[in-house]
């Protein structure tokens, strides 16, 4: 009897912290939801009842073209970096996970070790470097410089995925006499393409979430849609409801892909470092 | 050629060579963008600046004067202030709620998909919805603040608590992703050591203490590299709060050489800021990481 009484205890305790930390986490988005369908007027008025409008959606997204822009250039920037990362990725991944070879590790540590480099302290002189040849504010100079960001993921994440697949599958290929390149394309690029699109996805929004390389390496043309959403902070005249607009286009690409590749996440995030 | 468990010196050089040769095209385009990483060493001995083309060396004077100036030190202070913060309340409750919500139920099944949709969130984004909440004018926390007797509580505005703020913020983004990794630890753990500690009486903190927390370390090491390496770098979350502000009450080494690079246009003098970042953060990753190395082989070994 003592024990059940001190069982639901603890399950009731466990609730409520469970409760406690699933607001804190999910309210800010309802909230954010909740104001982008307010007026400026009510904004200061109400805090849950009000008459919902669509006016900053039809601002941000219509009466200024920017932003439009500005999402899809982020769209552009984000898959060309992935994109081009898969290209010279799944081969490296494949050599990391199949061969062995002297300073195999070092390489691929290397590798890693470039998503902890300082943004900041690679940016200095890209910036100018950029301004020199003509990469600055291009599609391709940012494209290049987010490969700091989806390459090694790309590369650890489909690592795992290879050393999974059996090596005899290989062999068997290999002994009918077709050369690696063609085992490669035809059987194994096939056999990790869900690894491939999961991890695919991680990368862009990785990519997309990205914030300092387009603030500094690109100026109007190229803007993404992290920098575009920060000019609603700095605007003389606060629309918080544009605010909310421009925050929550930001980021419903990114939850809705989450939803999609949740079972994908962990092995994405520990670069495959973590068998999980 | 068709087998790649040959022995080693029987591999003709084409084989020999040919995982170097499929890493090759990676490696040129990380190391065409690091490359200006290497430049920038060379920068912190000269007097280069973005307004002229000309420069001379000056040798160590831009690091002399960073270790005299008083902006160093607490922009030190600042990025070490902040790392502990958020790593350390991201990683207590991160595990925490990961040990709350590894027991299978329909809600925590729904619940560890909803709880990582901040984390998808980018920082930058993430800063502007909780200005949104935290507005003393709009915001809703103030509103509910009110009901307390609280008004105005200065949030990013005071230097008192601006730090406070901006760790929150970090606190929101990052603690699914250490809640996440430690989901997948968990999952993975053995199940015989527990039946048999179970058997034994062992109290849940004992078992927690002397199984659970051993069995995890890879996990958690993994889990405390990335949060720790990000949020010594952390630029914008700080950035989009008050660009550093109030004062210089958030310039951590980040921000410090952003502006001393770009609002003050002198590349030379802002290098030595981050190189000491970068300095001491391969420090503790190869620290980090040469532990998780460790506890990976000996796991291997049993």
């Amino acid at each position: 009897m003592e024990n059940k009484t001190k069982y639901l205890l603890k399950n009731i305790s466990a609730n409520v912290v469970i409760g406690i930390y699933a607001i804190f986490a999910i309210f800010p988005l309802i909230w954010l939801i909740i104001i982008s369908f307010k007026s400026d007027m009510q904004m200061y008025t109400t805090t849950f009842i009000f008459t919902p409008t669509l006016d900053n959606y039809r601002i941000v997204l219509l009466e200024g073209a920017d932003y439009i822009k500005a999402f899809v250039n982020n769209i552009i920037v984000s898959g060309g970096a992935v994109l081009l990362s898969l290209i010279v990725g799944v081969p490296a991944a494949y050599a990391f996970a199949r061969y062995n070879f002297a300073k195999k590790e070092d390489l691929a540590f290397t590798i890693l070790s470039f998503r902890f480099a300082p943004e900041i302290l690679v940016i200095l002189p890209l910036f100018m470097i950029y301004q020199k040849i003509g990469l600055y504010d291009t599609y391709f100079g940012l494209i290049w410089v987010y490969q700091l960001i989806t390459l090694p993921l790309l590369i650890w994440v489909l690592r795992g995925y290879f050393e999974e697949i059996s090596v005899e599958v290989e062999q068997a290929a290999n002994l009918d006499g077709y050369p690696w390149y063609h085992v490669f394309m035809k059987i194994l690029v096939p056999l990790i393409k869900p690894g491939m699109v999961a991890s695919s996805l991680l990368a862009f929004i990785f990519a997309w979430n990205s914030f300092t390389f387009p603030l500094l390496l690109s100026g109007f043309k190229i803007e993404t849609v992290t920098v575009a959403a920060l000019r609603y902070i700095g605007s003389d005249t606060v629309h918080y409801g544009q605010m909310a607009v421009a925050a929550g286009v930001a980021a419903l690409p990114e939850v809705i892909l989450a939803l999609i590749i949740q079972k994908h996440l962990v092995r994405g995030l520990s670069f495959g470092a973590v068998k999980g | 050629m068709k087998d790649i468990t040959l022995e080693e010196n029987k591999i003709p050089f084409s084989v020999k060579a040919r995982p170097y040769l499929i890493i090759l095209p990676a490696l040129l385009l990380t190391i065409g963008i690091l490359y200006p990483f290497a430049t920038a060493i060379f920068y912190s001995f000269t007097d280069f600046s973005f307004r002229s083309i000309d420069y001379k060396f000056v040798g160590l004077k831009n690091w002399i004067t960073m270790f005299k100036s008083a902006d160093f030190w607490h922009a030190c202070l600042v990025t070490a202030q902040y790392a502990i913060a958020t790593t350390g309340t991201e990683m207590i409750a991160g595990l925490g709620m990961a040990l709350l919500l590894v027991r299978e139920s329909r809600y925590t099944k729904i619940l560890r998909i909803v709880l990582i949709f901040p984390l998808m969130i980018a920082p930058v984004i993430a800063t502007l919805i909780w200005q949104l909440m935290i507005n003393n004018s709009v915001g809703i926390v103030e509103k509910f603040l009110n009901l307390f007797g609280v008004y105005n509580f200065p949030w990013a505005s005071s230097a008192s608590t601006a730090l406070f703020t901006a760790a929150m913020i970090d606190f929101w983004v990052y603690t699914p992703f250490v809640m996440l990794l430690m989901l997948a630890g968990l999952q993975s753990l053995p199940k015989s050591p527990y039946e048999s500690a179970k058997i034994d009486g062992g109290s849940p903190w004992f078992t927690f203490k002397t199984l659970t927390l051993p069995l995890l370390k890879p996990f958690i090491l993994i889990a405390l590299i990335f949060r720790l390496m990000a949020s010594m770098q952390e630029y914008g979350i700080i950035f989009a709060l008050t660009k550093g502000g109030p004062g210089n009450t958030l310039m951590n080494l980040s921000l410090t050489g952003y502006n001393m690079g770009f609002a003050f246009s002198n590349l030379g003098k802002a290098v030595p800021f981050l190189l000491v970042l970068w300095f001491v953060i391969y420090i503790i990753s190869q620290k980090l990481v040469g532990a998780w190395l460790r506890g990976q082989k000996s796991a291997q070994g049993n």
